[in-house]
């Protein structure tokens, strides 16, 4: 018999089996699209206040190995799938969808019609959501999940607290903490990079004085406005160092040249959504995270040119400085999961940062 | 500008004759093709010699030519439309061959034809081996190490090098024909030289084995601008080893990490973009299990078959898109064809599993080699859809049509276990049945992983069904069960069995307790965006998505998946009954498995349910749907099989009734029948044990007919001559659970004769009658067909239609029948009735222009043959001859006699049409694949029996300055008659003999008519296997011989002394 349900804060209930935490988490019930990949999104800190859904009905066939993950402790508030595997098959495979759920105190439910959410949400928008055993009412599990408070501080929760250092024998790229992908620096040390990760707080100060070849502002949870600092700092460094902004980032270096943000109408959390070049029209398969997006009416009169954007809805998710050597993407370019054809971002950037101190 | 303006007739080629390898998935991305083309306002020019294929209809090219695809011809179409382009990539290998021909050969050039979608450079750098490895090394694409070989002295040094086993593949052959797996040197010895002899180049790759690695299948698109995608990854559960066509393949792949995805994307994509594809491409790739090495097995710079599954399987039409691609569009300027935000520049996203099986026809071929290997032996297969890969893989095993609906052969029980093991190491077509048997018996999945080499995934999946089996046995008719039971995936079907009650029952306590399956859209975008897409498939969950309509509406069953005697005919047949329903107003509903074909396109019909064709499953979507009725006559045996049990609950059978269907199946009451309207059969009677067989069989007199009731295309049909014959066949066939009755029948030397006809239950329309070249005793689908008639009479011809009539008319007959006649001196005897759709509906079509399944859906939709415009009686014949030529697939079947007779044995058919017969029929054979030489040499080797009717042939042969070779005792009978003729040895005799006469190509044709005495090694089946696998035309039937001769005679003028 089904033990546990997904209460969206609409009143509407899935019905299912629990498995992973018991704990009752509040969180905004997203839909991850992407046919392989689970491991990644689930230790992806940009899904710090969100309920995972998997759009694909099979999920922990693979397992999950040691390689794979995105950051350490993973950060999303609940998984929703149609069905987990406990048997999982891959000869990297260490532990199964059960035992990770269970071991990083993350709820989640199997046996629902994904399906069914997937398209609940499409039709009604984004909401929030909790899992909850069957004995709890509707009313109970509506109420819990309106006096949940998380949300404001997901940088905060996920940003290192001290910098600590990556080191290479390449060009010197500091990193601001935004709720980073593995993947990105990943990215930075498969290119040799120097990299400095540093908390989202740190100061123009601190991060001027370690001279960095380019600042990259990382992707990470949350909203725009949470942050301001972060946008204030760099407004500060954009002038005199190469600049890249991805995920959150982006929309950070966006707002600090002037743009403003709107949340989108749903949001999306695709692996391969197709992008559109601006001026060559030519369409890459990127792996998108987005839930705010840049208000096309304000980039009048900025600094700010349009690189890209979604193919469908023409949303603008690329923009570049038209004076400095800075830009910024929605997509990630480290990918992790999702097709690897943007990876030229990090190139490019490189290619700003003029190595001063190659030893 | 998008589009190419600089052309406007483009000329495609299609992939010609249905055999293993290249079945309807052509016929699907051809008509996809076509219509794409003319949806630009190209003119389009189409060359098939297939008639049983949609994209031949009129309505698909501005100009069909049903000719053979040979450079002749296609020259001859060429001179005479002056296309501006070919797009050769549709077509299959076939087409693609034909491609680089004409270019080679300077016919493109000279005409100033252009080639689109591949260039010849990447053809060639895609097929040719060595230079597809030299791309793979500098695109630094590993590849397994190989070595291109002209000879078997290279081959064995080849060897030396990297040890056994080793791979054969031959160039440029279809579907990987006469290629395998060598473990030693016998192996090596005779695959190689059958390779070589294969190969139109003469030239194989050798390769070292990498069976046991996972094969998993990238299906890629490129455009002019560079962009490409990935429609569909694809995980074969049968790892490498096993050809790809052979393998029960998922998708999308569920065992690849994000990160071995995205390394094999990447390699996909480099090459395509490196082989400058515009069009559809597919990669297959073999990952080893235990790192991150992988290999590129193979690259096909064109659509596929794999490229049909994975369009049914995405929604996502890749011969369609890739058809805009070639003629200058970029994905992104195209249409998404179910999302209405979205270009064709988008990758599919899967929210369901989707699992395909190949359907075999060793129920057929019950003698044939069934060992699976890198020579794809299946003629079809099914696709199944599931939100679980239990309920998709059980769905498989359910649409199958191989008489079980559950993971469970009966025959598989008597097996001990060391023959199962043997079987399952060996792999052949039902080791997935074995592999369960195993598992039921207690082996481990560790063991079989071991021994089987298939993942440990899908051996869990399949062990947990095996334990829920368990389960249902301890808790007979349990309602929780049962729900457990069907969200699984597990037929209603299965349950009876083991709880032994009818199927019925538990459909009952399915309804009462309202556990019915709801359907899920196939929308390519797993929700993503809102679809108007009308593709549904089942599955026990909560949110139905298929709304019905309050249309009236009309259910047309399919045929599932093709096999031997039941082809792409019946699709064919499937559409056009789909398109007449449309044009009456009707919504039109489909429910079909099989992704290869034209019906399953869904934008073919009004609603697409891609579902297995049971009672249970068909049931569903009529609860659902409420149609007015149900269309059985264009599915098959499959839909026919299934009118009784809708019927008892309650479904509206539409046309001819279901006691009119078992009044021409049922044997008795077919009998009564003829009597009652004064027409005659050969005698005969149904046994039920071999003490009957033998008094009936006393009693009509040798020779005699026998076969199973209820049989497809003859299966397990055979001649006797003799008591010990007849007590071989009751022995051999009575282990069959489906075996008895046995029907034994007079077997009456005469023409044999086909029609088909239209009714409205009071009046037929005949549009024509086919006369068979080749006398009765060989199955009609085997036989060369000729319309109009020519050796009969105008009186037989007359009786022929009247007995039509009668039939019809005392039948009630609404919609199509088929009747099959034996003509003895004008005597007419009704040989079998079918009250549906046969496999000559498309022939009988086209030849004369009569939309026969339009009508005949009309008809049983109440038009009247009168409201459609067509009088009761026969068409006027037509002065144009054409034949149906059968086309088979021998050379991909080893160990199958290729003699003809009851038991059908053709994949495929071709169409010759001409002023004379002779020119058709020319036509017809060189379309068929028959080469007719002008000279050369014929080896005769024919049983006491035929001896003097062979001698006739052998004059014939002698006149037009053949050689002639023969064995001792045909030799001595020639001679005797004045004819000079070579004795060979017979086998076994030191060379030359027989055998080595046929392999070094001393002759161009083998008359082979030594029975084979059902026994598989016998000399008259080594003599045709030898004739088979060196590509020389083997012609075991005197009446086939003759016409080959009338043919040879009508082009060739003889030297003769005045």
């Amino acid at each position: 018999m089904h033990n546990a349900k997904l209460v969206l804060e609409d009143g509407t209930e899935f019905l299912g089996y629990a498995f992973g935490s018991t704990e009752k988490k509040v969180g905004e019930v997203i839909i991850q699209t992407g046919m392989t990949g689970y491991q990644e999104v689930l230790s992806d800190p940009a899904h710090a206040n969100h309920i995972v859904v998997m759009s694909y009905p099979l999920i922990g066939n693979y397992g999950l190995n040691h390689d794979d993950f995105e950051s350490i402790e993973p950060a999303v508030r609940g998984l929703v799938v149609r069905e987990k595997c406990d048997l999982p098959s891959n000869f990297r495979s260490t532990e199964s969808m059960d035992e990770y759920t269970h071991a990083n105190d993350i709820p989640a439910i199997e046996g629902i019609d994904t399906r069914k959410l997937s398209r609940h949400i499409r039709n009604n928008g984004s909401m929030k959501g909790v899992i909850v055993p069957t004995s709890t009412t509707t009313e109970e599990a509506q109420t819990h999940i309106a006096s949940a408070t998380n949300g404001t501080n997901a940088v905060q929760e996920t940003s290192t607290v001290k910098p600590y250092v990556v080191p290479g024998r390449g060009k010197r790229i500091v990193l601001i903490d935004l709720g980073l992908k593995h993947g990105i620096l990943r990215s930075l040390t498969n290119r040799n990079c120097h990299v400095t990760v540093v908390p989202f707080n740190y100061s123009v100060e601190d991060i001027v004085r370690l001279q960095p070849d380019g600042i990259i502002v990382s992707n990470g949870p949350g909203k725009i406005r949470d942050i301001e600092s972060v946008t204030t700092a760099v407004k500060a460094l954009i002038h005199q160092i190469p600049l890249l902004g991805i995920g959150l980032g982006h929309l950070v270096l966006a707002s600090a040249c002037g743009a403003r943000i709107k949340d989108t109408s749903s949001g999306r959390y695709v692996t391969g959504l197709p992008v559109t070049h601006e001026k060559t029209k030519i369409t890459r398969f990127t792996s998108m995270h987005q839930s705010e997006e840049i208000i096309e009416e304000s980039l009048e009169n900025l600094p700010l040119e349009v690189i890209e954007r979604i193919a469908d809805d023409g949303s603008i998710v690329s923009v570049h400085h038209t004076n400095y050597k800075a830009f910024s993407v929605q997509y990630n370019p480290e990918s992790a999961p999702g097709p690897e054809e943007t990876s030229y971002v990090f190139d490019h950037f490189l290619s700003y940062c003029s190595a001063k101190h190659i030893s | 500008m998008p589009k190419n303006e600089d052309i406007q007739k483009i000329l495609v080629i299609g992939s010609g004759p249905i055999v293993i390898g290249q079945a309807a998935e052509f016929d699907y991305s051809g008509t996809q093709a076509c219509q794409a083309l003319k949806e630009e306002g190209y003119n389009v020019v189409l060359a098939n010699s297939n008639p049983a294929t949609i994209m031949t209809d009129h309505t698909f090219a501005d100009q069909v030519y049903m000719e053979p695809l040979t450079i002749e011809f296609l020259t001859k179409i060429i001179r005479k439309e002056r296309p501006d382009a070919l797009l050769p990539t549709l077509g299959g290998q076939t087409a693609l061959n034909l491609a680089v021909e004409l270019e080679k050969t300077g016919i493109l050039s000279t005409y100033g034809v252009s080639l689109l979608g591949s260039t010849l450079d990447s053809i060639e750098q895609a097929e040719d081996r060595e230079l597809f490895r030299s791309l793979m090394n500098e695109l630094d694409e590993p590849v397994p190490e190989s070595a291109i070989i002209t000879s078997l002295e290279q081959a064995r040094t080849f060897v030396d090098e990297v040890g056994f086993p080793v791979i054969v593949r031959p160039a440029y052959t279809l579907g990987g024909t006469g290629g395998g797996m060598c473990y030693n040197d016998e192996q090596l010895n005779d695959i190689v030289q059958n390779g070589l002899a294969l190969s139109p180049v003469h030239q194989c790759l050798l390769e070292k084995s990498i069976a046991g690695l996972k094969e998993v299948e990238y299906e890629v698109i490129r455009d002019r601008k560079d962009q490409a995608i990935v429609v569909c990854n694809m995980e074969n559960i049968d790892p490498v080893g096993i050809h790809t066509g052979d393998s029960i393949v998922v998708a999308p792949s569920q065992t690849l990490t994000d990160r071995e995805h995205q390394m094999l994307r990447n390699a996909s994509l480099k090459i395509i973009r490196a082989l400058e594809i515009e069009g559809g491409c597919n990669v297959q790739l073999a990952l080893d299990p235990y790192s991150f090495d992988y290999y590129v097995i193979e690259v096909n710079p064109r659509v596929s078959r794999s490229s049909a599954l994975a369009s049914k399987a995405t929604g996502y039409p890749i011969a369609k898109i890739a058809a805009k691609i070639a003629v200058g569009y970029a994905l992104d300027e195209l249409e998404h064809p179910l999302i209405p935000e979205a270009t064709a520049c988008f990758e599919p996203q899967l929210d369901y599993v989707v699992t395909k099986f190949p359907r075999f026809a060793f129920d057929k071929f019950t003698s044939g080699d069934r060992t699976l290997g890198t020579q794809m032996k299946a003629t079809g297969e099914i696709m199944a859809i599931g939100r679980t890969f239990e309920q998709s893989f059980l769905k498989g095993i359910r649409s199958l049509d191989i008489g079980t609906n559950e993971l469970w052969i009966r025959s598989l029980q008597h097996l001990d276990e060391e023959q199962l093991i043997e079987r399952m190491m060996k792999a052949d077509d039902e080791r997935i049945f074995i592999v369960a048997e195993c598992m039921r018996r207690g082996m481990s999945v560790e063991t079989l992983y071991e021994k089987t080499e298939i993942d440990r995934f899908f051996l869990e999946k399949i062990h947990k069904l095996i334990d829920f089996e368990q389960y249902i046995l301890d808790h007979p008719l349990d309602v929780q069960t049962i729900k457990q039971a069907k969200q699984l995936g597990f037929s209603d079907g299965h349950l009876a069995r083991v709880w032994n009650v009818s199927e019925d029952e538990i459909y009952n306590i399915r309804k009462e307790h309202s556990m019915l399956p709801i359907y899920k859209q196939v929308d390519s975008c797993a929700g993503m965006y809102a679809s108007d897409s009308t593709y549904f498939y089942s599955s026990y969950e909560d949110e139905n998505e298929s709304l019905p309509s309050t249309n009236k509406k009309v259910l047309v069953l399919g045929s599932g998946p093709i096999r031997i005697g039941q082809g792409i005919e019946f699709d064919y047949a499937t559409v056009h009954s789909v398109l007449a329903i449309k044009e009456l107003g009707y919504e039109a509903i489909i429910m079909n498995n099989n992704p290869e074909t034209v019906s399953t396109d869904f934008t073919i019909s009004d609603k697409l349910y891609f579902e297995p064709l049971t009672l249970e499953d068909v049931m569903h979507v009529i609860e659902l749907e409420q149609p007015i009725g149900v269309i059985v006559q264009f599915g098959g045996q499959t839909a026919i099989n299934l009118a009784a049990g809708l019927e008892r609950r309650g479904v509206n059978i539409l046309g001819t009734s279901l006691q009119a269907i078992d009044q021409a199946e049922d044997r008795d009451k077919f009998e009564q029948l003829l009597d009652e309207i004064d027409l005659i059969r050969p005698r005969g009677q149904a046994v039920f044990n071999l003490h009957e067989a033998k008094g009936v069989a006393e009693d009509i007199g040798y020779p005699l007919l026998v076969r199973p009731s209820y049989v497809i295309g003859g299966s397990r049909m055979e001649i006797v001559y003799d008591q010990i014959e007849l007590e071989n066949y009751v022995a051999k066939v009575r282990d069959y659970s489906d075996a008895f009755p046995i029907l034994i029948d007079q077997y009456i030397t005469g023409i044999e004769v086909d029609v088909d006809a239209i009714s409205d239950g009071e009046h037929t329309f005949i549009p024509g009658i086919m006369e068979h070249i080749e006398r009765s005793g060989v199955h009609s689908g085997d036989s060369i067909a000729v319309y109009p008639p020519y050796r009969l009479s105008e009186q037989a011809k007359q009786n022929i239609v009247d007995a039509t009539m009668k039939i019809s008319q005392t039948l009630r007959v609404q919609g199509m029948i088929n009747i099959q006649f034996i003509i003895q001196d004008d005597e007419v005897y009704v040989l079998e009735v079918n009250p549906r759709a046969s496999r000559t509906i498309p022939f009988l079509s086209k030849i004369t222009s009569v939309p026969m399944a339009n009508m005949a859906t009309k008809c049983m939709l109440g038009e009247t043959l009168q409201s459609l415009g067509y009088a009761s009686g026969i068409l006027e014949e037509r002065s144009l001859v054409s034949v149906k030529v059968p086309v088979f697939s021998f050379e991909k079947l080893r160990s199958v006699d290729t003699t003809l007779g009851p038991e059908m044995k053709s994949t495929g058919e071709a169409i010759g049409y001409a002023e004379t017969m002779e020119k058709a029929l020319y036509k017809g054979l060189i379309a068929s694949g028959i080469s007719i030489p002008q000279e050369g040499a014929v080896l005769l080797t024919v049983a006491d029996q035929d001896k003097e009717e062979m001698l006739d042939v052998a004059k014939r042969f002698h006149h037009l300055s053949f050689e002639l070779y023969a064995t001792k005792g045909t030799a001595a009978f020639v001679r005797s008659h004045g004819v000079p003729v070579t004795e060979v040895a017979k086998i076994g005799a030191d060379e030359p003999n027989v055998l080595s006469t046929i392999r070094q190509g001393n002759v161009q044709f083998v008359v082979n008519t030594l029975t084979s005495g059902k026994q598989p090694r016998s000399d008259g089946f080594r003599i045709r296997r030898e004739a088979v696998e060196h590509g020389i035309a083997c012609l075991t039937n005197l009446d086939t011989a003759e016409a080959i001769l009338n043919v040879i005679e009508s082009t060739t003028f003889s030297a003769q002394p005045i």
